[in-house]
């Protein structure tokens, strides 16, 4: 069985596969128990299972766990908590950004990564780097205002 | 009997974290067996409202098992611990909606007692009154209402309890904070004292007085929702991230077509995958596996012949299907005035025929559940927006009596009607009994896209005619609709179907034909449904059913009137209002947008439009405004800014209702634009967001809301009704724009273009 050595959220994890092409999503949220990261399509197109990648956000139900090893894997989990919350998760409490909340991780994950290189990211910034996260309760608006709260910028 | 303590309890560490979410602790769920048998295979989910970690935990509800469900006992609803803390059980849910939060607002202004001592337990069907599905906007209207009376009862019954024990008269005490307090001052009655644990034993009193609201002081406040935090920081348990010990991941296939037979299947290749297995039911196929992403791939590799079915229209085939039927009846809905004769003669006539396709439910989260099948008796864990009826529905399909099936509810993904829901939780059944252990069964994108019930079809001609002076004289809406299975018991379920198990036929679509009338004075209307006998697709409800394509045609036509007329289309419909609550969410509405009398389009490529309901003729009022930008060249549309005035009687939660209207508003933006679900004769084509896209971020409008409150109205619903206008406001701003009138969703730029061409 082969096994990999992935680094989350700050810590060294040792896991094992029956198959490496077997989805990181898979192995953080059944063999982690870290079920931040949703599924939501499995292809890549709504953004519910991001997790960031050496920072980067990535579609986790579409990247191989093999292809995670030895990178820096950051889950909603490794962001903050409801008692630490990251500062955009502040923001999105704030504005009480969530309706069903099943895709709100991945657009915390989506837009904490713009705002880590963007820390005064605009609203055309944000609306551009959310583009691929899609919400159907529609909380957009909410998101927004969380995402330029964070940025500080005023929120209207 | 005694009532639940919720003091930490044996068996309680369990199931700290299950459906909370102030706390830090990592809430994925796991209950050893021995706990799970000794809660009679049942994991209670509740949600305290205080942030503090002791409080976070959850009565010992197994204790509270064997309470009464009863819908006119106090004890259905509530029950107080020794240390005064409320539990409620509420039989409606929390989608994401937010009752989660109102609900225990009305009970607590009631009780007088804070939201952060109460903890509310939903959807359970063996600890929560049955009042009936999460459906039509009745989570306040009725849900709420119910226990606002039970919380109203228990609060005199309190009062009660304390003066006895003070000897001194009822009329001098008053419910503050937890405890019963003398008016004038003195020792107060913690709740705990006077019932703790104990049963009220008390009927819910029709007439128990509610508290005045000029005195309110939880209702009508923005409190923070309970779930929100740990929903951002990702230790909220949803349906999806629910696991119990020696549970297996199922998966099914569905047949290659819609009624296919399954001819041969070969299982070949799972030998590769470690412990997956084939279960076989007829034509029902699953696999099991002890990992998630084994059961995955052996789905995968499972070979399957089916049977090649083409009994489907096509989704370019929907419309001359509703046309040519087959019919189950006609049916007026209303007949006022001389309706033929006044269309006859009337010296100007308008038609326009409105067609809204079959859509998806779209969830985010692909349907979900936990079953646990065994010994006789069944407990099945699911987002099921209904979970009484849907316990009888379970019964029945195991063959089980009711008494032997619980079903609780957990947070899915949002659903808005009847998504996959129910048809995963059958799935999940089947597959427990086959296998003798717990089984969850998530479906994959392409099981959501290609077989979650639809919302309906819908095909409206309207005829209006108008007087010399531009009034409407005649009114006529010829509706048609698939019309829904009276006393149907559920929606037939795809499992059971497949696995060759008896289940009532028929479809449900929800209360389509409400809001065809035009909400206007008009002497001489008509309004004509023809009810199909089926549906293109397997239907079900969906957000507002029905009712967004009868407002999109009646208002849109209304638009079509006004400039027949040469009127202003606000001024014409102020014209035809005499309710002032009509009137006023109109004139708000175009106040908030800033309109400008507009009696002709001005087709500068920018455009407003505004519309109006009367939600179910009886329920809230909305009028919403809407600015758009039309591109000629792409056929490209912008929506700028909308702008929604909502009057839905007493506010219990203004942020929660604010969100309810911006999802409404986007939801619908998104069906209005984009939305088709596409099939050919054997199969839905459009399997994932690619070929069935929704809105995104980019395509976000400016939300403009104005909340009319009513504090001395009931509370109505609000989960549906700004929805509604969405269409034909577009629609009106696109006429205003370009000159342009599109009767046809979605409005793509094909369909755009060949507008103005």
């Amino acid at each position: 069985m082969p096994s990999f050595l992935l680094h989350v959220n700050g810590d060294a994890k040792t896991v094992a596969v029956d198959d490496p092409s077997e989805p990181l999503l898979y192995v953080l949220r059944n063999t982690l128990g870290l079920t931040g990261a949703k599924f939501g399509c499995g292809l890549g197109q709504c953004g519910a299972c991001t997790v960031l990648l050496d920072g980067e956000p990535a579609r986790s139900c579409v990247v191989p766990v093999s292809r995670a090893a030895d990178r820096r894997i950051t889950t909603v989990e490794g962001l903050g908590s409801a008692g630490k919350p990251h500062p955009l998760q502040a923001a999105f409490i704030t504005e009480q950004a969530a309706q069903c909340g099943y895709c709100v991780t991945g657009m915390v994950m989506t837009g904490a990564a713009l705002l880590a290189k963007k820390p005064n990211a605009t609203l055309q910034e944000a609306k551009d780097a959310l583009a691929g996260n899609l919400c159907r309760c529609g909380t957009h608006q909410r998101i927004l205002r969380a995402m330029m709260r964070a940025a500080g910028r005023a929120v209207t | 009997m005694s009532l639940p303590s919720d003091g930490p309890a044996e068996g309680d560490a369990a199931r700290e974290g299950a459906g909370r979410s102030g706390s830090d602790a990592p809430t994925r769920v796991s209950v050893s067996r021995r706990e799970f048998i000794q809660a009679t295979g049942a994991l209670v989910v509740g949600l305290s409202l205080s942030g503090s970690g002791a409080a976070q935990r959850l009565p010992a509800a197994e204790a509270a098992l064997g309470k009464t469900l009863d819908l006119n006992d106090v004890d259905g609803f509530i029950a107080i611990g020794a240390d005064s803390r409320v539990t409620i059980f509420c039989g409606k849910v929390d989608l994401g909606q937010g009752l989660r939060i109102a609900i225990p607002q009305m009970a607590a202004e009631e009780l007088g007692i804070g939201v952060e001592r109460i903890v509310m337990i939903e959807g359970d069907t063996a600890l929560t009154p049955d009042q009936g599905a999460t459906a039509g906007s009745s989570g306040i209207m009725r849900g709420g209402v119910q226990i606002r009376q039970a919380a109203a009862t228990a609060r005199e019954a309190l009062i009660g309890l304390a003066a006895a024990r003070a000897g001194r008269p009822a009329s001098e005490f008053t419910a503050v904070d937890g405890e019963i307090r003398p008016k004038a001052g003195g020792r107060g009655y913690r709740f705990g004292e006077l019932v703790g644990d104990k049963r009220f034993g008390l009927k819910v009193d029709p007439k128990a007085p509610l508290k005045s609201p000029d005195a309110y002081a939880v209702v009508g406040k923005p409190l923070a929702r309970p779930d929100i935090p740990g929903k951002v920081t990702g230790r909220h348990v949803f349906m999806h991230d629910f696991r119990i010990d020696r549970m297996l991941h199922g998966r099914v296939v569905r047949p290659a077509s819609v009624g296919a037979k399954l001819l041969a299947i070969d299982d070949s290749a799972l030998k590769e995958i470690n412990g997956a297995r084939v279960v076989r039911i007829n034509d029902f196929v699953g696999v099991l596996a002890e990992d998630e992403w084994a059961a995955i791939s052996a789905a995968k590799k499972l070979r399957l012949s089916w049977s090649d079915e083409r009994s489907l229209v096509g989704h370019d085939g929907v419309r001359a299907w509703m046309r040519a039927g087959p019919f189950e009846s006609d049916e007026f809905l209303v007949r006022k005035g001389d309706t033929k004769q006044a269309l006859a003669d009337a010296a100007k006539r308008v038609s326009g025929e409105y067609y809204w396709p079959m859509q998806t439910h779209g969830s985010m989260g692909p349907s979900c559940a936990v079953a646990d099948v065994r010994d006789g008796k069944a407990t099945i864990w699911s987002a099921s927006q209904a979970t009484h009826r849907f316990r009888l529905t379970i019964a029945r399909v195991l063959g089980l009596p009711s008494e032997a099936v619980r079903v609780v509810y957990l947070d899915g993904s949002g659903c808005y009607g009847m998504n996959g829901h129910d048809d995963a939780a059958a799935d999940a059944a089947l597959l427990s009994r086959a296998a003798g252990r717990p089984v969850r069964v998530q479906w994959m994108r392409e099981d959501e896209h290609g077989w979650d019930p639809k919302g309906p079809p819908q095909l409206l001609a309207l005829e209006g005619a108008l007087t010399d002076d531009g009034k409407i004289a005649a009114w006529r809406t010829e509706m048609w609709l698939p019309k829904a299975t009276a006393n149907l018991p559920n929606l037939p379920l795809l499992g059971p179907e497949a696995a060759g198990i008896a289940q009532t036929l028929g479809i449900t679509t929800g209360l389509s034909s409400q809001n065809g009338n035009p909400p206007y004075a008009v002497p001489n209307q008509e309004v004509l449904v023809h009810w199909l006998r089926t549906a293109p697709l397997r239907p079900s409800n969906l957000r507002a059913p029905g009712k967004i394509a009868n407002c999109f045609a009646v208002e849109s036509f209304t638009d079509e009137l006004a400039a027949a007329a040469g009127r202003d289309p606000f001024e014409f419909r102020l014209q035809g209002l005499s309710d002032p609550r009509g009137i006023e969410v109109l004139r708000r509405a175009a106040a908030l947008i800033g309109w400008q009398s507009r009696p002709a389009p001005a087709k500068r490529g920018a455009g407003r439009g505004i519309a109006y309901i009367h939600y179910k003729n009886n329920e809230s009022y909305v009028a919403m405004a809407m600015e758009v930008d039309v591109e000629r060249s792409s056929g490209a549309l912008r929506v700028r800014r909308v702008a929604c005035a909502h009057d839905c009687g007493l506010v219990i939660n203004p942020d929660a209702l604010r969100a309810q209207i911006e999802g409404s508003i986007l939801q619908t933006l998104s069906r209005t634009l984009f939305e088709e679900v596409a099939f050919d004769r054997s199969r839905v084509t459009s399997v994932d967001w690619a070929s069935y896209p929704i809105l995104t971020f980019p395509d976000v409008p400016e939300i403009l809301i104005d909340l009319v409150d009513r504090p001395r109205e009931p509370p109505l619903g609000a989960g549906e009704a700004a929805a509604t206008p969405v269409p034909a406001a577009l629609a009106n701003a696109i006429f205003d724009a370009a000159g342009i009138r599109l009767r046809t969703v979605p409005f793509t730029r094909k369909r755009v273009l060949a507008a103005l061409a």
